[in-house]
């Protein structure tokens, strides 16, 4: 039976599928293009109908995620502005070594060494620093306002180093912290220049840079990194339907599935303790830097089966870590509503 | 099988991102009333 012109059972897959990647992309702002295009190409959709169509749908499910966030109060419009002006000047810089390591035959290497190399080692600092927090907070879950002023501790001391070079003009941003225009413009401008260089979105090189390099609170950081990618998402499938590449038979049905999933990820970060997220976004990214050095590894020594056997690596991180994520939301929930029952007795 | 992308223009592009964006916004507002309704349901589950 076809629904569209597409068979019922891929209909119920892409639903399905799109739900995983909405849960990822609402709760860590990061995931659509590394999940989605490389589960398009193993379908055997062409190169560019699966890099569109992963554009499409990372346009589509950023918007939604970042209306659920700004709902929230999570969302910096001025923070996401400055990044997305030095984003892309770092893209363009970022964009440029890649010819240039081209001309020179060493692009495909370099790009998969780094790729593997700062996947694993930002998702290890994330998941390590983490870990070593998490016994300091017994919160049991944490919400932070755009609006709302932050816990000075919790202010990563990278973060607070940074902070304190008050370079004017000096700026408050997302949990009232000041911080310097020209320090802001640095940090987007070094992610941009990593994602023009490794040809990714970059949300996961963005995200830990506001956290970490900036202190804004992680709610806070995904919601203003989802804003950005609005705009880089909807330019890119913009670009890629000018050369036939988005597919709306593919794009629509994704999309039903990550509307849902982004709500409850976006909804999530409200509710599950911050350190949590960094957990399982740490582990999440060291999952796909063994995904990505398997890949790498097939494609240098021709064994297709390594491709296969990263796709699946990749696919089953990201169902386990959704899956972690809702599991972590009922828990916490449930937790909150017993004390409320237990302090109205 | 819906291909607008066939033969494209910066209009029949524009259109198609239109399209995604239009079907975002629908979807976020329709989950947006599901989520009302069943808030109270999800919550007596997890009270349970």
């Amino acid at each position: 039976m076809e629904l569209f012109g597409i068979a019922l059972m891929t209909l119920a897959l892409f639903v399905s599928f799109g739900f995983m990647v909405g849960v990822l992309f609402g709760f860590f702002g990061m995931g659509g293009s590394f999940l989605v295009t490389p589960a398009l190409l193993v379908m055997g959709y062409p190169a560019r109908v699966a890099v569109g169509s992963g554009m499409a749908f990372v346009f589509g499910t950023a918007t939604i995620a970042t209306l659920k966030h700004r709902d929230l109060g999570q969302v910096d419009y001025k923070l996401g502005g400055l990044m997305i002006v030095g984003t892309t000047s770092g893209i363009e810089v970022g964009s440029r070594v890649v010819y240039y390591l081209e001309e020179l035959g060493l692009a495909s290497s370099a790009i998969g060494v780094t790729y593997v190399v700062l996947l694993g080692s930002v998702g290890l600092f994330v998941t390590r620093n983490a870990l070593v927090n998490d016994g300091g907070d017994d919160s049991g879950g944490s919400h932070h306002e755009s609006d709302e002023e932050f816990d000075p501790d919790a202010i990563p001391p990278l973060a607070k180093r940074i902070q304190s070079y008050r370079i004017p003009p000096m700026m408050t941003v997302g949990g009232g912290i000041r911080v310097s225009l020209w320090l802001i413009l640095a940090v987007a401008f070094a992610t941009g220049l990593l994602s023009g260089f490794l040809g990714v979105g970059g949300g996961f090189v963005k995200m830990p840079a506001m956290v970490y390099l900036i202190g804004v609170p992680v709610p806070v950081a995904v919601g203003t990194d989802l804003f950005e990618i609005v705009f880089s998402g909807g330019f890119g499938a913009f670009t890629y339907g000018l050369n036939g590449g988005v597919d709306l038979s593919i794009v629509a049905p994704l999309l039903a599935g990550s509307a849902l999933g982004a709500r409850i990820g976006s909804a999530a970060t409200g509710i599950v303790d911050e350190d949590d997220i960094k957990i399982y976004f740490g582990l999440m990214l060291v999952g796909g830097s063994i995904a990505v050095a398997f890949r790498q590894a097939g494609d240098y020594l021709g064994m297709d089966v390594l491709n296969t056997l990263s796709f699946a690596l990749i696919l089953l991180s990201a169902f386990m870590v959704s899956g972690a994520v809702i599991y972590s939301t009922i828990t916490t929930m449930r937790k909150r509503s017993n004390a409320a029952a237990t302090s109205a007795e | 099988m819906i291909d607008l992308a066939a033969s494209s223009s910066p209009v029949q592009s524009g259109a198609l991102v239109g399209a995604v964006l239009l079907e975002a916004f629908v979807l976020y507002v329709g989950y947006g009333a599901l989520e009302r309704v069943a808030a109270p349901i999800v919550e007596k589950i997890t009270r349970a």
